[in-house]
């Protein structure tokens, strides 16, 4: 899940100084790296690959910020 | 519910737009006054687009020299069901389907697209000198916003061809556009604008709301109310005023009504702008801030650029609406490919 996860962003990443670097904790929102067009995908994606429903009550950037807290976002789902 | 207005009229060619078959006969004719027809459609800001079942080439040279190629966005010349050349047009327009209107001569064609498509609405070629008088073929405002549409359509169009051919990351290619974010507050010529706006814009609208450009008006004087009107350009050319922002002034909070960006401008991260000055202003003037989301089934994507922009829910739902909150904190620097002008004035 994890290597799934990182390489959806990866492969949205609005900027990339060829080797932009990100942890499992930074905030992908918050450093700019990825923007609400963006979020719209994440959701599709993690709705579709996981098999989980994304409510409206879930829409909290606190769910999504980082790696790690998808992670535990989606797991709490399944 | 009212059958919403339609933004765009999908054009089968063969006996539809000229009489006559082009496959078996290269000498075809337009159909008497069509031109007329497209051309007071386009005026009005309604797009053409074809699902033909032709040749490409052949079908393209033959509509340039007929002098009406230009009118056309997206055509769709194949040799596919019409029902996915709808789809590709619907997803190029990133217009609802039941803004649609697909015409063709042929019953066969007309049902396969209605099967896959049942908001679409789909006509009879036969009654095309009627579509002028046709009231979902009556926006209810005409603005310089809607004689410039195809034209603002087909700037992006060949923005987005730089932008595919443009090999790096998006934040470089969007860089290269000079776009600049003018933000004003709504002066007596944007009403009729704002109102449209509300009224043409399903997707991209946080609460549904209409208002009407009397109401605008009112709002826009009593001193309790700022209306924000967005407009956007680049290199391209303008976009036209594409956001609009009602915002509720009370001595603690503020509270957005309403929150509306246009189709066209969504990959360029103009919500997060507006939202962050919005942000901004807020914490500068010791208020809170708010928004209304009303979730109509098809606007989820603003509910998102909500969360983007770390909006809460605050409150639970309420008829159907549920207020977010944003606390104000890690507010991001406005992107470095977009030059933002505000000539808003928060002094209350």
């Amino acid at each position: 899940m994890r290597e799934k996860i990182r390489s959806i962003i990866e492969d949205n990443l609005k900027i990339f100084d060829s080797d932009v670097e990100f942890s499992d904790d930074d905030h992908i929102f918050r450093q700019g790296f990825v923007d609400s067009l963006f979020a719209v995908k994440l959701l599709a994606f993690l709705e579709q690959e996981f098999d989980i429903k994304i409510g409206n009550e879930d829409l909290n950037i606190e769910n999504f910020h980082s790696v790690n807290k998808i992670i535990s976002f989606v797991e709490s789902k399944k | 519910m009212k059958d919403p207005t339609i933004k765009c009229v999908i054009w089968d060619l063969d006996n539809t737009i000229w009489d006559g078959t082009l496959l078996e006969d290269s000498s075809v004719s337009l159909k008497p006054r069509i031109v007329e027809v497209l051309e007071e459609l386009d005026r009005r800001g309604i797009l053409h687009s074809i699902a033909s079942r032709n040749d490409h080439d052949e079908a393209m040279a033959k509509l340039q020299e007929l002098g009406i190629s230009d009118y056309f966005l997206y055509p769709e010349i194949r040799w596919d069901a019409k029902s996915l050349s709808v789809r590709r047009i619907q997803e190029h327009l990133n217009i609802a389907y039941d803004t649609l209107l697909f015409i063709d001569d042929q019953p066969f064609e007309r049902d396969e697209v209605a099967a896959s498509h049942e908001d679409v609405w789909c006509l009879d070629s036969r009654h095309y000198l009627d579509l002028p008088e046709e009231p979902r073929l009556k926006p209810k405002y005409i603005t310089r916003d809607s004689e410039m549409r195809r034209r603002m359509y087909q700037s992006d169009i060949v923005r987005r061809q730089e932008e595919e051919e443009f090999v790096g990351p998006k934040e470089s290619f969007l860089r290269k556009l000079d776009m600049v974010l003018e933000i004003t507050e709504a002066q007596e010529e944007d009403l009729v604008r704002a109102e449209e706006l509300t009224f043409r814009t399903n997707q991209l609208n946080a609460t549904g709301r209409t208002y009407t450009v009397e109401s605008l008006d009112s709002m826009r004087k009593d001193g309790r109310h700022k209306i924000l009107v967005c407009g956007l350009t680049d290199k391209y050319g303008s976009y036209g005023k594409i956001g609009l922002a009602v915002l509720e002034l009370e001595k603690d909070v503020w509270k957005l009504n309403l929150l509306l960006f246009s189709c066209r401008v969504m990959s360029a991260g103009v919500s997060s702008i507006l939202l962050s000055l919005l942000r901004n202003a807020a914490r500068d003037n010791g208020v809170r801030l708010t928004a209304d989301f009303n979730d109509t089934g098809r606007n989820r994507m603003m509910r998102i650029a909500y969360m983007v922009a770390g909006f809460v829910e605050k409150q639970p739902q309420v008829n159907g609406v549920v207020l977010l909150e944003n606390d104000l904190t890690d507010i991001p620097p406005a992107p470095d490919y977009c030059k933002t002008i505000s000539k808003v004035s928060w002094s209350t």
